[in-house]
Protein backbone atom coordinates (compact mmCIF):
# COMPACT_ATOMS: atom_id res chain seq x y z
CA UNK A 1 0.00 0.00 0.00
CA UNK A 2 1.27 3.38 -0.72
CA UNK A 3 0.78 6.35 1.26
CA UNK A 4 -0.92 8.81 -1.00
CA UNK A 5 -2.62 12.69 -0.13
CA UNK A 6 -5.85 11.06 1.06
CA UNK A 7 -3.85 9.38 4.27
CA UNK A 8 -2.35 13.09 5.35
CA UNK A 9 -5.91 14.52 4.29
CA UNK A 10 -7.13 11.75 6.94
CA UNK A 11 -4.52 12.26 9.85
CA UNK A 12 -5.30 16.04 9.54
CA UNK A 13 -8.78 15.62 10.06
CA UNK A 14 -8.51 13.45 12.84
CA UNK A 15 -5.87 15.70 14.37
CA UNK A 16 -8.48 18.93 13.76
CA UNK A 17 -11.36 16.72 15.21
CA UNK A 18 -8.89 16.37 18.16
CA UNK A 19 -8.06 19.54 18.73
CA UNK A 20 -11.57 20.98 18.49
CA UNK A 21 -13.16 18.11 20.61
CA UNK A 22 -10.01 19.05 23.03
CA UNK A 23 -11.44 22.67 23.58
CA UNK A 24 -14.88 22.61 23.39
CA UNK A 25 -15.30 19.12 25.52
CA UNK A 26 -12.21 20.49 28.04
CA UNK A 27 -13.85 21.88 31.11
CA UNK A 28 -10.78 21.43 33.70
CA UNK A 29 -7.69 23.15 32.31
CA UNK A 30 -6.76 25.60 30.47
CA UNK A 31 -3.19 24.53 29.57
CA UNK A 32 -4.99 21.30 27.94
CA UNK A 33 -6.89 24.43 25.55
CA UNK A 34 -3.76 25.57 24.79
CA UNK A 35 -2.24 22.17 23.68
CA UNK A 36 -5.62 21.99 21.61
CA UNK A 37 -4.99 24.87 19.75
CA UNK A 38 -1.50 23.76 18.93
CA UNK A 39 -2.61 20.59 17.99
CA UNK A 40 -5.44 22.49 15.21
CA UNK A 41 -2.61 24.49 13.90
CA UNK A 42 -0.32 21.28 13.39
CA UNK A 43 -3.62 19.53 11.66
CA UNK A 44 -3.38 22.58 9.11
CA UNK A 45 0.10 22.63 8.71
CA UNK A 46 0.25 18.97 7.49
CA UNK A 47 -2.87 19.62 4.73
CA UNK A 48 -0.52 22.44 3.50
CA UNK A 49 2.19 20.73 3.25
CA UNK A 50 0.49 17.28 1.77
CA UNK A 51 -1.41 19.42 -0.91
CA UNK A 52 2.19 21.40 -1.48
CA UNK A 53 4.09 18.29 -2.22
CA UNK A 54 1.24 16.77 -4.07
CA UNK A 55 0.88 19.44 -6.25
CA UNK A 56 3.88 20.75 -6.58
CA UNK A 57 3.10 24.28 -5.94
CA UNK A 58 5.07 26.01 -3.04
CA UNK A 59 2.89 28.16 -1.82
CA UNK A 60 1.58 25.89 0.88
CA UNK A 61 4.93 25.66 2.31
CA UNK A 62 5.78 29.27 2.53
CA UNK A 63 1.99 29.23 4.31
CA UNK A 64 3.29 26.32 7.21
CA UNK A 65 6.14 28.85 7.82
CA UNK A 66 3.59 31.86 8.66
CA UNK A 67 1.69 29.90 10.61
CA UNK A 68 4.31 28.14 12.64
CA UNK A 69 5.22 31.86 12.96
CA UNK A 70 1.80 32.86 14.34
CA UNK A 71 1.38 29.98 16.20
CA UNK A 72 4.68 30.69 18.46
CA UNK A 73 3.28 34.32 18.79
CA UNK A 74 -0.41 33.01 19.76
CA UNK A 75 1.01 30.86 22.35
CA UNK A 76 2.88 33.69 23.84
CA UNK A 77 0.26 36.01 24.12
CA UNK A 78 -2.22 33.25 25.37
CA UNK A 79 0.36 32.19 28.12
CA UNK A 80 0.90 35.79 29.23
CA UNK A 81 -2.93 36.45 29.60
CA UNK A 82 -3.20 32.92 31.89
CA UNK A 83 -0.38 34.02 33.81
CA UNK A 84 -2.74 37.41 35.08
CA UNK A 85 -5.76 35.56 34.79
CA UNK A 86 -3.94 33.08 37.19
CA UNK A 87 -2.80 35.74 39.44
CA UNK A 88 -6.54 37.21 40.07
CA UNK A 89 -8.02 33.94 40.34
CA UNK A 90 -5.68 31.49 42.10
CA UNK A 91 -6.56 28.65 40.03
CA UNK A 92 -7.31 27.59 35.87
CA UNK A 93 -10.16 25.75 35.84
CA UNK A 94 -12.51 27.06 33.24
CA UNK A 95 -15.69 25.76 35.46
CA UNK A 96 -14.93 28.69 37.34
CA UNK A 97 -13.79 31.36 34.63
CA UNK A 98 -17.87 32.75 35.48
CA UNK A 99 -17.46 35.75 36.97
CA UNK A 100 -20.01 37.35 33.88
CA UNK A 101 -23.35 35.89 33.37
CA UNK A 102 -26.44 37.35 31.51
CA UNK A 103 -28.39 39.29 34.48
CA UNK A 104 -25.22 39.47 36.56
CA UNK B 1 9.18 41.42 -8.86
CA UNK B 2 8.98 44.30 -6.09
CA UNK B 3 9.54 47.78 -7.07
CA UNK B 4 8.61 51.34 -6.27
CA UNK B 5 5.54 51.01 -7.24
CA UNK B 6 4.69 48.66 -4.74
CA UNK B 7 5.95 50.69 -1.86
CA UNK B 8 4.15 53.47 -3.08
CA UNK B 9 0.59 51.57 -2.89
CA UNK B 10 1.20 49.97 0.36
CA UNK B 11 2.33 53.57 1.61
CA UNK B 12 -0.35 54.40 4.53
CA UNK B 13 0.00 50.81 5.96
CA UNK B 14 4.24 50.98 6.08
CA UNK B 15 3.63 54.59 7.89
CA UNK B 16 1.20 53.17 10.64
CA UNK B 17 3.91 50.13 10.92
CA UNK B 18 6.93 52.52 11.73
CA UNK B 19 5.50 54.49 13.38
CA UNK B 20 3.66 51.36 15.64
CA UNK B 21 7.09 50.11 15.98
CA UNK B 22 8.64 53.16 17.07
CA UNK B 23 6.26 53.72 19.40
CA UNK B 24 6.92 50.28 20.62
CA UNK B 25 10.37 51.01 21.31
CA UNK B 26 9.64 54.45 22.74
CA UNK B 27 6.76 52.79 25.29
CA UNK B 28 9.48 50.52 26.40
CA UNK B 29 12.07 53.69 27.16
CA UNK B 30 9.73 56.14 28.68
CA UNK B 31 7.08 54.20 30.01
CA UNK B 32 4.24 55.58 31.91
CA UNK B 33 5.63 58.86 31.35
CA UNK B 34 4.63 58.58 27.81
CA UNK B 35 1.17 57.40 27.89
CA UNK B 36 -0.08 60.88 26.42
CA UNK B 37 2.10 61.64 23.93
CA UNK B 38 1.86 58.15 22.50
CA UNK B 39 -1.85 58.41 22.24
CA UNK B 40 -0.98 61.71 20.51
CA UNK B 41 1.26 60.24 18.28
CA UNK B 42 -1.36 57.22 17.20
CA UNK B 43 -4.13 59.69 16.76
CA UNK B 44 -1.06 61.79 14.09
CA UNK B 45 -0.22 58.44 12.81
CA UNK B 46 -3.54 57.45 12.06
CA UNK B 47 -4.15 61.03 10.34
CA UNK B 48 -0.99 60.79 8.44
CA UNK B 49 -2.01 57.45 6.98
CA UNK B 50 -5.60 58.86 5.86
CA UNK B 51 -3.83 62.35 4.66
CA UNK B 52 -1.34 60.12 2.38
CA UNK B 53 -4.09 57.37 1.25
CA UNK B 54 -6.00 60.43 -0.75
CA UNK B 55 -2.90 62.28 -1.11
CA UNK B 56 -3.37 63.72 -4.88
CA UNK B 57 -0.07 62.93 -6.21
CA UNK B 58 -0.40 59.02 -5.13
CA UNK B 59 -3.43 58.59 -7.83
CA UNK B 60 -1.47 60.88 -10.26
CA UNK B 61 1.40 58.51 -10.16
CA UNK B 62 1.22 55.23 -8.52
CA UNK B 63 -2.39 54.41 -7.69
CA UNK B 64 -5.87 54.58 -10.58
CA UNK B 65 -8.26 56.29 -8.74
CA UNK B 66 -11.22 54.03 -10.53
CA UNK B 67 -9.23 50.70 -11.08
CA UNK B 68 -7.97 48.39 -8.28
CA UNK B 69 -4.60 48.25 -7.81
CA UNK B 70 -2.50 44.86 -6.57
CA UNK B 71 0.83 45.37 -4.84
CA UNK B 72 3.16 42.61 -3.22
CA UNK B 73 2.40 40.01 -6.27
CA UNK B 74 -1.28 39.75 -5.41
CA UNK B 75 -0.95 39.94 -1.74
CA UNK B 76 -2.41 43.71 -0.96
CA UNK B 77 -5.29 45.43 -3.14
CA UNK B 78 -5.81 49.33 -3.27
CA UNK B 79 -9.60 49.83 -4.57
CA UNK B 80 -12.03 52.05 -3.91
CA UNK B 81 -13.98 49.60 -1.14
CA UNK B 82 -10.83 49.33 0.87
CA UNK B 83 -9.88 53.61 0.92
CA UNK B 84 -13.31 53.34 1.76
CA UNK B 85 -13.20 50.82 4.74
CA UNK B 86 -9.92 52.21 5.75
CA UNK B 87 -11.29 55.39 6.09
CA UNK B 88 -13.96 54.73 8.63
CA UNK B 89 -11.32 52.32 10.57
CA UNK B 90 -8.66 55.05 11.14
CA UNK B 91 -11.61 57.95 12.24
CA UNK B 92 -13.17 55.16 14.43
CA UNK B 93 -9.41 54.36 15.72
CA UNK B 94 -8.36 57.43 16.37
CA UNK B 95 -12.07 58.31 18.14
CA UNK B 96 -11.31 55.01 20.32
CA UNK B 97 -8.18 56.60 21.34
CA UNK B 98 -9.80 59.73 22.54
CA UNK B 99 -12.49 58.06 24.36
CA UNK B 100 -8.81 56.50 26.20
CA UNK B 101 -7.73 59.32 27.11
CA UNK B 102 -8.53 60.12 30.91
CA UNK B 103 -10.08 56.51 31.57
CA UNK B 104 -7.43 54.69 32.47
CA UNK B 105 -5.52 57.06 34.65
CA UNK B 106 -8.77 58.01 36.69
CA UNK B 107 -9.17 53.73 36.95
CA UNK B 108 -5.10 53.71 37.93
CA UNK B 109 -3.83 51.86 35.41
CA UNK B 110 -2.34 53.88 32.44
CA UNK B 111 -0.37 52.11 30.54
CA UNK B 112 1.77 53.27 27.86
CA UNK B 113 0.81 50.32 25.64
CA UNK B 114 -2.21 51.30 25.62
CA UNK B 115 -1.58 53.47 22.28
CA UNK B 116 0.78 50.92 20.89
CA UNK B 117 -1.79 48.34 20.61
CA UNK B 118 -4.52 50.48 18.99
CA UNK B 119 -1.71 51.37 16.46
CA UNK B 120 -0.91 47.36 15.88
CA UNK B 121 -4.89 46.63 15.99
CA UNK B 122 -5.36 49.06 13.59
CA UNK B 123 -2.18 47.88 11.08
CA UNK B 124 -3.78 44.58 11.43
CA UNK B 125 -7.17 45.88 9.94
CA UNK B 126 -5.79 47.80 7.35
CA UNK B 127 -4.30 45.15 6.07
CA UNK B 128 -7.32 42.57 6.35
CA UNK B 129 -9.36 45.06 4.10
CA UNK B 130 -6.76 45.36 1.68
CA UNK B 131 -6.20 41.38 1.75
CA UNK B 132 -6.17 39.93 -1.67
CA UNK B 133 -4.93 36.53 -1.02
CA UNK B 134 -5.27 34.00 1.13
CA UNK B 135 -2.19 34.58 3.33
CA UNK B 136 -2.15 38.13 3.64
CA UNK B 137 -5.75 37.50 5.02
CA UNK B 138 -4.48 34.93 7.74
CA UNK B 139 -1.41 37.49 8.75
CA UNK B 140 -3.65 40.87 9.25
CA UNK B 141 -6.46 38.48 10.65
CA UNK B 142 -4.26 37.25 13.11
CA UNK B 143 -2.20 40.82 13.44
CA UNK B 144 -5.48 42.36 14.56
CA UNK B 145 -7.15 39.25 16.74
CA UNK B 146 -3.48 38.74 18.90
CA UNK B 147 -3.58 42.47 19.45
CA UNK B 148 -7.25 42.55 20.44
CA UNK B 149 -6.92 39.27 22.82
CA UNK B 150 -4.00 41.29 25.16
CA UNK B 151 -6.60 44.57 24.71
CA UNK B 152 -9.44 42.83 25.85
CA UNK B 153 -7.00 41.44 29.60
CA UNK B 154 -6.08 45.11 29.99
CA UNK B 155 -7.07 45.91 33.23
CA UNK B 156 -4.53 42.60 34.11
CA UNK B 157 -4.95 43.44 38.16
CA UNK B 158 -9.28 42.80 37.30
CA UNK B 159 -10.55 39.34 37.28
CA UNK B 160 -13.05 40.56 35.43
CA UNK B 161 -10.51 42.02 32.35
CA UNK B 162 -8.68 39.30 32.69
CA UNK B 163 -10.95 36.31 32.54
CA UNK B 164 -12.51 37.95 29.36
CA UNK B 165 -9.46 38.45 27.88
CA UNK B 166 -8.90 34.90 28.51
CA UNK B 167 -12.54 33.89 27.15
CA UNK B 168 -11.64 35.48 23.92
CA UNK B 169 -8.20 34.30 23.63
CA UNK B 170 -9.27 30.96 23.60
CA UNK B 171 -12.55 31.13 21.66
CA UNK B 172 -10.93 33.48 19.01
CA UNK B 173 -7.59 31.43 18.28
CA UNK B 174 -10.55 28.14 17.75
CA UNK B 175 -12.09 30.59 15.17
CA UNK B 176 -8.37 31.02 13.61
CA UNK B 177 -7.82 27.91 13.27
CA UNK B 178 -11.45 27.20 11.62
CA UNK B 179 -10.72 29.80 9.24
CA UNK B 180 -6.55 28.25 8.38
CA UNK B 181 -8.30 24.78 8.54
CA UNK B 182 -10.39 26.11 5.43
CA UNK B 183 -7.81 28.13 3.68
CA UNK B 184 -6.00 25.08 3.63
CA UNK B 185 -8.89 22.93 2.01
CA UNK B 186 -9.43 26.02 -0.86
CA UNK B 187 -6.18 25.72 -1.39
CA UNK B 188 -5.68 21.94 -2.05
CA UNK B 189 -8.50 21.67 -3.90
CA UNK B 190 -8.39 24.94 -6.04
CA UNK B 191 -4.92 24.83 -6.49
CA UNK B 192 -4.22 28.51 -5.79
CA UNK B 193 -4.22 31.27 -2.69
CA UNK B 194 -4.86 34.74 -4.50
CA UNK B 195 -8.06 35.78 -4.65
CA UNK B 196 -7.82 36.42 -8.77
CA UNK B 197 -7.17 33.27 -9.61
CA UNK B 198 -9.57 31.39 -7.05
CA UNK B 199 -12.20 33.77 -8.58
CA UNK B 200 -11.31 32.85 -12.42
CA UNK B 201 -10.99 28.68 -11.18
CA UNK B 202 -14.23 28.75 -9.19
CA UNK B 203 -16.28 30.20 -11.67
CA UNK B 204 -15.88 27.30 -14.24
CA UNK B 205 -15.73 24.02 -12.32
CA UNK B 206 -17.51 23.52 -8.25
CA UNK B 207 -15.72 21.26 -6.00
CA UNK B 208 -17.13 20.05 -2.85
CA UNK B 209 -13.68 20.48 -1.08
CA UNK B 210 -13.23 24.36 -1.86
CA UNK B 211 -17.22 24.40 -0.90
CA UNK B 212 -16.43 22.84 2.57
CA UNK B 213 -13.27 25.26 2.97
CA UNK B 214 -14.87 28.17 1.74
CA UNK B 215 -17.38 27.55 5.29
CA UNK B 216 -14.85 26.91 7.71
CA UNK B 217 -13.70 30.04 6.72
CA UNK B 218 -16.91 32.03 6.82
CA UNK B 219 -17.36 30.26 10.01
CA UNK B 220 -13.95 31.70 11.36
CA UNK B 221 -15.11 35.03 9.94
CA UNK B 222 -18.67 35.07 11.18
CA UNK B 223 -16.96 34.54 14.38
CA UNK B 224 -14.76 37.52 14.49
CA UNK B 225 -17.76 39.11 13.63
CA UNK B 226 -19.99 38.04 16.70
CA UNK B 227 -23.09 36.34 14.39
CA UNK B 228 -25.17 34.03 15.56
CA UNK B 229 -24.57 31.14 16.10
CA UNK B 230 -20.54 32.53 16.63
CA UNK B 231 -21.63 35.35 19.06
CA UNK B 232 -21.17 33.65 22.84
CA UNK B 233 -18.10 35.27 23.12
CA UNK B 234 -19.90 38.76 22.63
CA UNK B 235 -21.37 39.62 25.92
CA UNK B 236 -18.97 38.30 28.54
CA UNK B 237 -15.87 40.11 26.33
CA UNK B 238 -17.89 43.47 25.87
CA UNK B 239 -18.72 43.48 29.87
CA UNK B 240 -15.03 42.51 31.22
CA UNK B 241 -13.16 44.36 28.89
CA UNK B 242 -12.42 48.05 30.24
CA UNK B 243 -15.21 50.04 28.88
CA UNK B 244 -12.58 51.87 25.89
CA UNK B 245 -11.51 48.95 24.14
CA UNK B 246 -15.30 47.71 24.68
CA UNK B 247 -15.98 50.52 22.46
CA UNK B 248 -13.08 49.61 19.97
CA UNK B 249 -14.38 46.61 19.77
CA UNK B 250 -17.86 47.37 18.57
CA UNK B 251 -16.18 49.46 16.15
CA UNK B 252 -13.44 48.76 14.05
CA UNK B 253 -12.70 45.16 14.27
CA UNK B 254 -16.05 44.90 13.51
CA UNK B 255 -16.35 46.51 9.87
CA UNK B 256 -12.28 45.12 9.31
CA UNK B 257 -13.77 41.44 9.69
CA UNK B 258 -16.88 42.64 7.71
CA UNK B 259 -15.36 43.80 4.93
CA UNK B 260 -13.14 40.94 4.67
CA UNK B 261 -16.06 38.79 4.54
CA UNK B 262 -17.32 41.16 1.93
CA UNK B 263 -14.66 40.54 -0.34
CA UNK B 264 -14.20 37.20 0.18
CA UNK B 265 -17.60 36.03 -0.71
CA UNK B 266 -18.26 38.31 -3.35
CA UNK B 267 -14.86 38.14 -4.92
CA UNK B 268 -13.24 34.35 -5.22
CA UNK B 269 -16.07 32.71 -4.08
CA UNK B 270 -18.91 34.46 -6.15
CA UNK B 271 -19.36 31.39 -8.36
CA UNK B 272 -20.25 29.38 -5.46
CA UNK B 273 -22.91 32.13 -4.44
CA UNK B 274 -25.63 29.57 -4.31
CA UNK B 275 -24.11 27.83 -1.32
CA UNK B 276 -23.55 31.02 0.65
CA UNK B 277 -26.02 32.57 0.55
CA UNK B 278 -28.43 30.54 2.73
CA UNK B 279 -25.25 30.24 5.14
CA UNK B 280 -25.62 33.89 5.05
CA UNK B 281 -29.27 34.10 5.41
CA UNK B 282 -29.34 31.86 8.23
CA UNK B 283 -27.12 33.71 10.02
CA UNK B 284 -28.44 37.62 9.54
CA UNK B 285 -31.86 36.10 10.64
CA UNK B 286 -31.09 34.42 13.56
CA UNK B 287 -28.29 37.45 14.66
CA UNK B 288 -31.32 40.34 14.33
CA UNK B 289 -33.46 38.18 16.38
CA UNK B 290 -30.89 36.77 18.82
CA UNK B 291 -29.30 40.14 19.12
CA UNK B 292 -33.20 41.57 19.32
CA UNK B 293 -34.71 39.53 22.11
CA UNK B 294 -32.03 38.82 24.34
CA UNK B 295 -31.00 42.20 24.81
CA UNK B 296 -34.80 42.80 26.00
CA UNK B 297 -33.60 41.19 29.32
CA UNK B 298 -30.55 42.78 30.03
CA UNK B 299 -29.85 45.57 32.99
CA UNK B 300 -26.39 46.22 32.44
CA UNK B 301 -25.34 48.62 29.32
CA UNK B 302 -22.53 47.26 28.21
CA UNK B 303 -24.13 43.85 27.65
CA UNK B 304 -27.07 45.57 26.18
CA UNK B 305 -24.82 47.29 23.90
CA UNK B 306 -22.85 43.78 22.97
CA UNK B 307 -26.41 42.39 21.87
CA UNK B 308 -26.91 45.67 20.15
CA UNK B 309 -23.77 44.97 17.85
CA UNK B 310 -24.98 41.33 17.49
CA UNK B 311 -28.30 42.78 15.99
CA UNK B 312 -26.52 45.10 13.94
CA UNK B 313 -23.72 42.89 12.61
CA UNK B 314 -27.31 40.96 11.16
CA UNK B 315 -28.74 44.30 9.26
CA UNK B 316 -25.24 44.54 8.09
CA UNK B 317 -25.41 40.90 6.85
CA UNK B 318 -28.74 41.77 4.91
CA UNK B 319 -26.49 43.78 2.49
CA UNK B 320 -24.07 41.67 2.30
CA UNK B 321 -27.00 39.06 1.51
CA UNK B 322 -27.94 41.42 -1.52
CA UNK B 323 -24.39 41.54 -2.85
CA UNK B 324 -24.05 43.41 -5.80
CA UNK B 325 -22.89 46.88 -5.92
CA UNK B 326 -26.41 47.80 -3.77
CA UNK B 327 -25.54 45.78 -1.52
CA UNK B 328 -21.87 46.66 -0.72
CA UNK B 329 -23.17 50.25 -0.87
CA UNK B 330 -25.55 49.97 2.07
CA UNK B 331 -23.16 47.93 3.88
CA UNK B 332 -20.51 50.85 3.54
CA UNK B 333 -23.49 53.26 5.01
CA UNK B 334 -25.05 51.92 7.14
CA UNK B 335 -21.39 50.84 9.05
CA UNK B 336 -20.40 54.25 8.97
CA UNK B 337 -23.34 55.60 10.77
CA UNK B 338 -23.41 52.54 13.00
CA UNK B 339 -19.37 52.75 14.08
CA UNK B 340 -20.11 56.67 14.62
CA UNK B 341 -23.06 56.23 16.75
CA UNK B 342 -21.83 53.29 18.78
CA UNK B 343 -18.60 55.36 19.80
CA UNK B 344 -20.85 58.29 20.97
CA UNK B 345 -23.02 55.95 22.73
CA UNK B 346 -20.11 54.26 24.66
CA UNK B 347 -18.83 57.52 25.09
CA UNK B 348 -21.72 58.29 27.44
CA UNK B 349 -21.48 55.04 29.38
CA UNK B 350 -17.75 55.98 30.26
CA UNK B 351 -19.32 59.44 31.64
CA UNK B 352 -21.24 57.24 34.29
CA UNK B 353 -19.19 57.50 37.16
CA UNK B 354 -20.45 57.95 40.99
CA UNK B 355 -18.20 58.25 44.08
CA UNK B 356 -14.98 58.14 41.59
CA UNK B 357 -16.17 54.48 40.40
CA UNK B 358 -17.64 53.99 36.66
CA UNK B 359 -21.19 52.04 36.82
CA UNK B 360 -22.70 51.08 34.16
CA UNK B 361 -26.17 49.85 34.48
CA UNK B 362 -28.95 50.89 33.07
CA UNK B 363 -30.52 52.10 36.26
CA UNK B 364 -27.89 54.66 36.69
CA UNK B 365 -29.19 56.62 33.57
CA UNK B 366 -32.13 57.68 35.73
CA UNK B 367 -32.61 61.63 36.29
CA UNK B 368 -29.81 62.44 33.91
CA UNK B 369 -31.98 64.99 32.03
CA UNK B 370 -31.59 66.97 35.21
CA UNK B 371 -28.39 66.46 35.84
CA UNK B 372 -26.54 66.40 32.75
CA UNK B 373 -28.94 67.89 30.59
CA UNK B 374 -26.87 68.41 26.98
CA UNK B 375 -25.65 64.46 27.76
CA UNK B 376 -29.01 63.21 28.38
CA UNK B 377 -30.13 65.07 25.08
CA UNK B 378 -27.34 63.56 23.04
CA UNK B 379 -27.56 60.18 24.67
CA UNK B 380 -30.91 60.64 23.51
CA UNK B 381 -30.55 61.77 19.68
CA UNK B 382 -27.96 58.68 19.47
CA UNK B 383 -30.87 56.07 21.34
CA UNK B 384 -33.12 57.07 18.71
CA UNK B 385 -30.46 57.15 15.91
CA UNK B 386 -29.32 53.58 16.46
CA UNK B 387 -33.21 52.29 17.48
CA UNK B 388 -34.14 53.39 13.72
CA UNK B 389 -36.07 56.63 14.24
CA UNK B 390 -36.60 59.09 11.49
CA UNK B 391 -34.86 61.33 10.57
CA UNK B 392 -32.14 60.45 12.40
CA UNK B 393 -29.16 59.04 10.58
CA UNK B 394 -29.53 55.46 12.15
CA UNK B 395 -33.01 55.20 10.21
CA UNK B 396 -31.19 55.84 6.64
CA UNK B 397 -28.55 53.13 7.09
CA UNK B 398 -31.22 50.38 8.08
CA UNK B 399 -33.28 52.19 5.07
CA UNK B 400 -30.45 51.59 2.75
CA UNK B 401 -29.94 48.37 3.76
CA UNK B 402 -33.79 46.91 3.57
CA UNK B 403 -34.19 48.59 0.26
CA UNK B 404 -31.24 46.75 -1.43
CA UNK B 405 -32.44 43.43 -0.07
CA UNK B 406 -36.09 44.00 -1.56
CA UNK B 407 -34.99 45.22 -4.75
CA UNK B 408 -32.24 42.00 -4.82
CA UNK B 409 -35.72 39.71 -3.87
CA UNK B 410 -34.96 38.83 -0.26
CA UNK B 411 -38.56 40.36 1.11
CA UNK B 412 -39.33 37.97 3.81
CA UNK B 413 -35.85 38.54 5.55
CA UNK B 414 -35.89 42.64 4.93
CA UNK B 415 -39.66 41.59 7.10
CA UNK B 416 -38.23 40.37 9.68
CA UNK B 417 -35.11 43.14 9.91
CA UNK B 418 -37.60 45.49 10.34
CA UNK B 419 -39.94 43.59 12.93
CA UNK B 420 -36.38 42.86 14.66
CA UNK B 421 -35.83 46.35 14.67
CA UNK B 422 -38.98 46.93 16.32
CA UNK B 423 -38.46 44.69 19.05
CA UNK B 424 -35.17 46.51 19.28
CA UNK B 425 -36.13 50.44 19.50
CA UNK B 426 -38.15 48.84 22.92
CA UNK B 427 -34.61 48.33 25.10
CA UNK B 428 -33.10 51.20 23.23
CA UNK B 429 -36.49 53.59 23.63
CA UNK B 430 -36.45 52.10 27.59
CA UNK B 431 -32.78 54.36 28.15
CA UNK B 432 -34.60 57.45 26.69
CA UNK B 433 -37.57 56.86 29.16
CA UNK B 434 -34.99 56.28 32.28
CA UNK B 435 -32.83 58.92 31.36
CA UNK B 436 -36.46 61.67 31.28
CA UNK B 437 -39.26 60.06 33.58
CA UNK B 438 -36.99 58.64 36.13
CA UNK B 439 -36.05 60.09 39.67
CA UNK B 440 -31.93 60.51 40.03
CA UNK B 441 -30.85 58.39 41.95
CA UNK B 442 -27.36 59.12 44.00
CA UNK B 443 -26.04 62.08 41.62
CA UNK B 444 -23.43 61.28 39.27
CA UNK B 445 -19.49 63.02 39.32
CA UNK B 446 -19.00 65.82 36.77
CA UNK B 447 -18.50 64.63 33.39
CA UNK B 448 -15.06 63.74 32.72
CA UNK B 449 -12.22 65.16 30.41
CA UNK B 450 -12.44 66.71 26.77
CA UNK B 451 -11.60 63.51 25.09
CA UNK B 452 -14.86 61.68 25.90
CA UNK B 453 -17.17 64.51 25.61
CA UNK B 454 -15.58 65.52 22.51
CA UNK B 455 -16.89 62.17 21.11
CA UNK B 456 -20.35 62.12 22.40
CA UNK B 457 -20.65 65.32 21.43
CA UNK B 458 -18.92 64.98 17.88
CA UNK B 459 -21.15 61.74 17.49
CA UNK B 460 -24.25 63.43 18.38
CA UNK B 461 -24.41 65.88 15.98
CA UNK B 462 -22.75 63.64 13.03
CA UNK B 463 -26.32 61.76 13.29
CA UNK B 464 -28.24 64.63 13.21
CA UNK B 465 -26.03 66.27 10.09
CA UNK B 466 -25.43 62.79 8.73
CA UNK B 467 -29.56 62.68 8.60
CA UNK B 468 -29.87 66.67 6.71
CA UNK B 469 -26.70 66.07 4.61
CA UNK B 470 -26.11 62.27 3.71
CA UNK B 471 -24.51 63.47 0.40
CA UNK B 472 -20.88 62.64 0.95
CA UNK B 473 -21.41 59.46 2.70
CA UNK B 474 -23.48 58.23 -0.18
CA UNK B 475 -20.91 59.29 -2.68
CA UNK B 476 -18.40 57.77 -1.14
CA UNK B 477 -20.05 54.70 -0.74
CA UNK B 478 -21.37 54.79 -4.54
CA UNK B 479 -17.74 55.31 -5.50
CA UNK B 480 -16.29 52.60 -3.27
CA UNK B 481 -19.01 50.05 -4.28
CA UNK B 482 -17.76 50.34 -7.43
CA UNK B 483 -15.10 48.26 -7.23
CA UNK B 484 -17.95 45.41 -7.56
CA UNK B 485 -19.16 46.26 -10.33
CA UNK B 486 -17.90 43.50 -12.74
Amino acid sequence: MTVGLSHFLIVAAILFAVGVAGILFNRRNVIVVLMAIEIILLAVNINFVAFSVYQHNLIGQAFTFMVLTVAAAEAAVGLAILVVYFRNRGDIEIERANLMRDGA
Amino acid sequence: MIDLQDFMVTLPVIEVALIALASLVAAAVWGEKAVRALGGVAIGAFLLALATMYCPVRFETFVDGTMPVLAFGSHFIDDGFARFAKTIILIASSLSVLLSWDYFEKEGHARAEYPVLILFVTLGMMLMVSASDLLSLYVGLELQSLSLYVLAAFNRDDSRSTEAGLKYFVLGSLSSGVLLYGASLIYGFAGATDFASLSALLRETSNPGVAIGMAFVGAGLVFKLAGVPFHMWAPDVYDGAPTPVTAFFATAPKLAALALLTRFVLSPMDGLSAQWHQAVMFVAVASMLWGAFAGLAQTRLKRLLAYSSIANVGYLLVGLLAGGEGGVQAILIYFAIYALNTLGIFALVLCLRREGRAVDSIDDLSGLSKTHPLAALAMAVLMFSIAGIPPLAGFFGKYVVFLAAVKTGFVPVAVIGVLSSVVAAFFYLRIVKVMYFDEPLLALDPLPGWGVRFVLGFSSVAMVALAVLPEPLIQGAVRAAESFSG
